[in-house]
């Protein structure tokens, strides 16, 4: 299949090695990957904030980038929950608060044919087993929006559980946020602050040795607080670890979400 | 946007009186940091709503079709916001026609006018109150208190709160923020009679507030209650009242006269409509298959009951929400709690960091459309913001209101508001979104940035971020908590890289769309 790849502009700046990996990953389960440079952002963090009106040029970019493409592409890729969760769930709205409704149809028909990783990977190429090597223990934390809003189940789960030599360790309290929420990470920062605490010492009662996700975004803040407390658990991408191979594996770096080797 | 007529009498839709308690004095990150800093109301908070929410849990699993019921309670409340005026003109009939009285309340200042004419025309110097969220919004005690009429709380959290000249931080359970030692401390400083040899036990305590309510039940001649209402059936003029110690009974059929104070939300259409809501309030509430008392209660019966029933229905602010198509189903909140008992802000910071009656995830979405929000310096217009929208409340709430959608709503309603008022849209917040939203529909630009991302940070030692100077704009909410990583090079540079190596390697040279859009992927 031919996949278009959207990095997200979190990733594209502060995790590149999350968009390496997805293409590693698609390129070895035999898929062309394309990647449009003129890509931005989907608009969350206007979009979560309230900024519909600021949003909308974002938006347009975005459905400008991805839909000439729609008739050559089989899929375009998001390796984030909320990021895909915004482009099904807000898009539109955004579009309709402009009252634009030939963006609202646009928008519609590129978002109909978004999908997050592991909703790719489970219901569009079928597979769960992607040949990945991973001798590490991890827990794996739903991030809400993957949970709530695209409601991807099990999908993350069973392909963890289909990695060669990995232990996955059950994480308490997994279903509560960890307490990003965009802007509100720093709007109220007291209380993301207080959420975030109690996730990353319950990342360290798993006694798995790296905290799993599906958004870069929430990756970024447990990982962060780890890092500050000086816990030993590093924070890793699901695509990092779908990537690793025994000819390849993945060895993490001292910066968070990164990979040296 | 279209002007809702809520029937008779007729009026304009309008704001809660600013004399409601749906504002607090501090926008919510402030009053937050007082809860997050006290480890005894956190401990209190954490252990009450783990426990309120496994038993949730388990009572809701055991229905099997609960995802139905949820719905037919939703369709429900639809139908009541979308006929509000003809609903209300039925109830006014039809409990007019079972003997009681009517009253209608635009606002706080008038309901507590009404209340307080009725209790001073019956000689009340003392009035017993059934647990009422509406009652306490236009601050009844208060205003009664002014008038000289002591009241007394019959609910048992609500008189640890009212001993304790506190405020309620919970719907469902207003001293949640209290443990048992400190619910001690409070009825000995206030019950008089009280023996100091009682220990923290909860029966111990129970039967404490049972001694003291007892007799003031039974010492009430010509006596007035005040309750609220769960539901007011349209079709019979019935007002339900689900509790669970049996106190609301007790005021609810002792007194000679008794008065209603309800919401105009309050409504269903018929008695049938009972069934839905009586399975989805207990199991979301208390976690309990059926709460313990369920009283009824249709105008007067001569001998059964009191002698005077007086219904005050209250607008103070729901006729603006309803006025909102894409909030007003805020409205449909059946007051379970379920939401806030989940939700991962309110577990932590508690009801009053929201500064209204109506805490945690339905508060931040109910009080400032109650109440307006008049500007950036208005408290309740952070309410919106205090949520990750991580989507629990949603998923537990028994008529399915979308909170989180709401909520970015509301957050819309208060970015317009600032563009739209001259030389008021310049925050920290609006330059940096606005100066971003332009980035981001700028490929060449944002190419450029992304690239620039690397270099530029690569003064900061180390391989992360840690703490910066608080002279920057808004990074340091994120750096005085948590390491941020420090940007290298970006994934376009490597991703130039490796289209090289594949091109090479495979002969082919794959289109590649420049970032200024001159060529098409």
């Amino acid at each position: 299949m031919r996949i278009s790849l959207m990095t997200t502009c979190l990733v594209d700046v502060m995790a590149p090695d999350v968009a390496r990996a997805t293409v590693i990953l698609l390129e070895r389960l035999g898929h062309q990957v394309v990647f449009d440079k003129r890509q931005t952002c989907c608009g969350q963090m206007h979009t979560n904030s309230g900024y519909y009106t600021e949003a909308a040029p974002v938006v347009r970019s975005f459905v400008d980038t991805f839909e000439p493409a729609l008739d050559t592409v089989d899929a375009i890729v998001m390796p984030s929950g909320s990021c895909a969760g915004c482009v099904r769930d807000q898009h539109q709205l955004v579009a309709r608060h402009e009252g634009d409704s030939e963006l609202e149809e646009r928008a519609a028909a590129v978002s109909a044919k978004t999908y997050e990783l592991s909703e790719l990977l489970v219901d569009v190429l079928k597979v769960t087993d992607v040949g990945a090597y991973f001798p590490h223990s991890v827990t794996y934390h739903p991030t809400c929006h993957s949970m709530r809003f695209l409601k991807v189940g099990p999908r993350p789960l069973k392909l963890l559980r289909a990695v060669d030599g990995i232990e996955v360790k059950n994480l308490p309290e997994s279903d509560t946020c960890c307490g990003f929420g965009g802007t509100f990470s720093v709007k109220n920062d007291a209380t993301s602050d207080a959420m975030v605490t109690d996730k990353a010492a319950n990342v360290v009662r798993s006694g798995a040795d790296f905290v799993v996700a599906g958004d870069v975004s929430c990756l970024m803040n447990i990982g962060g607080k780890l890092r500050r407390t000086g816990a030993a658990p590093k924070s890793i991408h699901l695509a990092q670890i779908l990537a690793s191979t025994k000819e390849d594996p993945f060895v993490p770096s001292e910066t968070i979400l990164g990979r040296s080797a | 946007m279209s002007t809702v007529h809520l029937g008779i009498p007729q009026v304009r839709p309008q704001h809660a009186s600013p004399s409601s308690t749906l504002r607090g004095e501090r926008g919510f990150p402030e009053a937050a940091r007082d809860a997050l800093a006290d480890p005894t109301l956190r401990e209190n908070l954490r252990r009450a709503t783990s426990t309120i929410q496994t038993k949730r849990a388990s009572a809701v699993r055991e229905v099997r079709d609960w995802q139905k019921l949820r719905n037919a309670g939703s369709a429900l409340k639809w139908q009541v916001t979308d006929h509000l005026p003809e609903l209300l003109e039925q109830l006014e009939s039809s409990v007019t026609a079972a003997g009681g009285v009517v009253h209608w309340a635009r606002d706080a200042e008038e309901a507590g006018e009404i209340v307080t004419a009725l209790a001073l025309e019956r000689g009340a110097r003392e009035v017993l109150k059934v647990k009422s969220m509406a009652t306490q919004e236009i601050g009844l005690n208060e205003v009664l208190a002014h008038a000289g009429i002591r009241v007394i709380e019959s609910d048992l959290a609500e008189l640890i709160v009212q001993l304790a000249d506190d405020t309620p931080s919970h719907i469902l359970v207003p001293a949640i923020h209290r443990n048992r030692e400190e619910i001690r401390e409070i009825f000995l400083a206030s019950m008089p009679d009280l023996d100091e040899s009682i220990t923290d036990e909860p029966s111990e305590l129970a039967e404490a507030a049972r001694r003291f309510l007892r007799e003031k039940f039974l010492d009430m001649p010509g006596s007035v209650a005040i309750s609220g209402a769960n539901f007011a059936v349209a079709e019979t003029g019935t007002m339900v009242v689900v509790e669970s110690e049996g106190n609301g009974r007790m005021c609810l059929t002792l007194p000679k006269t008794l008065i209603s104070v309800v919401g105009i939300e309050k409504i269903v259409p018929t008695f049938e409509d009972l069934e839905v809501f009586l399975q989805l309030l207990p199991r979301s509430s208390t976690g309990e298959r059926m709460n313990p008392y369920t009283t009824m209660f249709t105008g007067v019966h001569e001998g059964d009951g009191p002698e005077e029933f007086h219904l005050v229905l209250l607008d103070n602010g729901r006729s603006a929400v309803l006025e909102d198509p894409e909030g007003r189903s805020a409205l449909h909140c059946i007051r379970c709690s379920a939401c806030l008992n989940v939700c991962p802000v309110y577990v932590r910071t508690g009801g009053h960091a929201y500064g209204s009656t109506y805490p945690g995830p339905i508060g931040a979405i109910l009080s400032p459309q109650m109440t307006g929000m008049s500007g950036s310096d208005d408290p309740n217009s952070t309410l919106p913001y205090a949520s990750s929208l991580c989507g629990a409340c949603y998923d537990v709430c028994p008529v399915k209101i979308n909170i989180p959608e709401i909520l970015v709503h509301l957050r819309t309603k208060d970015v317009d508001r600032r563009r739209e008022t001259r030389g008021d849209f310049h925050g920290t917040w609006d330059m940096a979104l606005k100066g971003a939203g332009k980035l981001m529909s700028s490929p060449r630009a944002y190419d450029l940035a992304v690239r620039s991302a690397g270099p530029l940070t690569s003064v900061l030692g180390g391989k992360n971020i840690g703490k910066l100077p608080g002279v920057l704009p808004l990074i340091p909410g994120w750096t005085d908590h948590r390491d941020l990583p420090k940007p290298g090079a970006s994934f376009r540079s490597w991703w130039d890289q490796h289209e090289k190596e594949r091109s090479s390697a495979d002969g082919t040279t794959e289109p590649d769309a420049a970032p200024d859009g001159e060529e098409q992927a």
